[in-house]
């Protein structure tokens, strides 16, 4: 269980305070909330990342190392699928591990792309090859920043569903601006608005929920009224 | 109409204005010769000026790979060590801040009469741009990408080199085309200054004479050079950076 708790501040103007987050281990944690309330200097802090900001507060139980996927897939355009599969061990100067990123990449299903260039890709194609890529970290915490945000709807749909089964068993957070995501994903979901931060109660089961489930839809509706900040002003349209 | 026909026409109407120049005016043709004579000097001169030109091209490749590989260096070093910027970037302004004009004489006077000489003003003249171009690119690595490494346990070592430099490559490619214009001018300015040998000793010698027909041969040759090499590197870099 990783838990972190505290106040962030820029240039003395608080981001957020009174946090209390709790990422399960093996589970899904989603962190919805509107661009700019800081999900993502917090997922930067967990990541050991500068963030910009001044935080003061604990963060327990967090790893050492995790993996990271951002909107951007950041594929290295000098590289191949298979070299961007194997950045992180290129960058440490290990050697190997081949067959780890063929088989990773024959998971997201992109066998035989291994000598493409990442130019060629399709939008969704190059942010399996970032999965991979994360994949092939291995880490026990996977911190997702908004990594579907660019794709269509979709091609969303299929690649939320292809990271829940890859990252089956991992402790993940996943930072996003999409009440429908939230709901589908979260094993538990935390709303950040400028009020500060709510836990609030998430679909039974693992991810992903089949998307037309009629609680599924109440759960992304009143999360969407949340985020308007509907029912904090006690009136719903 | 496609590019290369489109230049040929441009070419020939050139010509053809600068031909009738030289009939409507009447000039001598010791201060403007026809483009008629240039070519006739062009092809009965062409032993002597093949001779120089291989020299004056030598000049050029000579200082182009040792002015970028010096580039390359100066721009890695002082994007990786904070130290080195505060030290090396004020010299490097301040040698831009001279002519190399004003430095000519004076390399001729320490590296002497011959190939040195010019390479090294080849190299002088291109080592700036080359640096700056690079340096740029180093230092505007996308922050993601940065971010990125660093999650995955990247040292500074190995950002720099499998990410940092990489990223950069496009900006250093920008900054060799710009060096392949400049470096002729690099050799060219270095034999005006002190020379026995080359295109730009061929030219003086040439005015000198009143040769002018023979001049505009040379000149004509030394442009031809230049714009062969630009396309050369400008297509060889095409085919090296396909990102």
């Amino acid at each position: 269980m990783i838990r972190i708790q505290g106040a962030c501040s820029v240039n003395h103007q608080s981001l957020f305070s009174g946090l209390d987050l709790t990422l399960a281990k093996g589970k899904w944690t989603c962190l919805l909330g509107s661009s700019g309330v800081g999900k993502s200097t917090l997922l930067r802090l967990l990541a050991g990342l500068p963030t910009g900001a001044e935080f003061s507060g604990v963060i327990t139980g967090a790893p050492e190392h995790v993996a990271y996927m951002a909107q951007q897939d950041l594929l290295m355009p000098w590289l191949n699928v298979q070299e961007n599969v194997l950045l992180g061990p290129r960058l440490r100067g290990e050697p190997g591990h081949l067959e780890r990123a063929q088989a990773l990449l024959e998971q997201v299903g992109l066998g035989g792309f291994e000598q493409r260039p990442v130019s060629q890709l399709s939008g969704g194609q190059r942010q399996r090859v970032a999965l991979a890529r994360t994949l092939m970290e291995d880490r026990e915490l996977v911190l997702l920043d908004e990594p579907f945000g660019a794709l269509d709807a979709r091609t969303r749909s299929q690649m939320q569903e292809l990271t829940a089964d890859c990252l089956y068993g991992r402790t993940v957070l996943l930072v996003t601006h999409d009440p429908a995501e939230a709901a589908r994903m979260g094993e538990s979901i935390y709303l950040m608005t400028a009020q500060g931060v709510e836990s609030i109660p998430a679909m039974q089961g693992p991810p992903p929920q089949a998307f037309d489930k009629p609680e599924l839809l109440k759960l992304q509706t009143q999360l969407l009224h949340r985020l308007r900040g509907d029912t904090l002003k006690g009136g719903v349209n | 109409m496609n590019r290369p026909l489109y230049a040929i026409l441009v070419t020939l109407v050139l010509l053809l204005s600068w031909q009738s120049i030289v009939w409507l005016t009447g000039v001598p043709r010791y201060i403007l010769p026809s483009p008629q004579r240039v070519l006739e000097t062009l092809w009965s001169q062409r032993n002597l000026i093949t001779e120089h030109a291989l020299i004056t091209l030598l000049e050029v490749v000579l200082g182009l790979i040792l002015g970028v590989l010096l580039g390359v260096v100066t721009a890695v070093t002082i994007a990786y060590s904070r130290l080195a910027r505060i030290w090396l970037r004020p010299m490097l302004l301040i040698s831009q801040a001279l002519p190399v004009f004003a430095l000519a004489p004076l390399l001729t006077l320490w590296f002497g009469y011959g190939l040195t000489s010019k390479v090294m003003m080849a190299l002088l003249i291109i080592f700036f741009p080359v640096t700056s171009a690079l340096f740029d690119g180093l230092m505007r690595t996308p922050t993601a990408y940065i971010d990125l490494a660093k999650t995955m346990g990247a040292s500074r070592w190995s950002l720099m080199f499998r990410i940092r430099f990489p990223a950069a490559l496009p900006n250093l490619a920008s900054g060799i085309r710009l060096a392949a214009v400049y470096a002729p001018i690099g050799a060219v300015i270095g034999e005006w200054v002190g020379s026995s040998q080359g295109l730009g000793y061929l030219m003086l010698l040439a005015n000198g004479r009143v040769k002018t027909d023979l001049m505009f041969a040379s000149m004509l040759v030394l442009a031809a050079l230049s714009v062969g090499l630009y396309f050369l590197i400008d297509a060889s870099l095409r085919r090296m950076l396909r990102y």
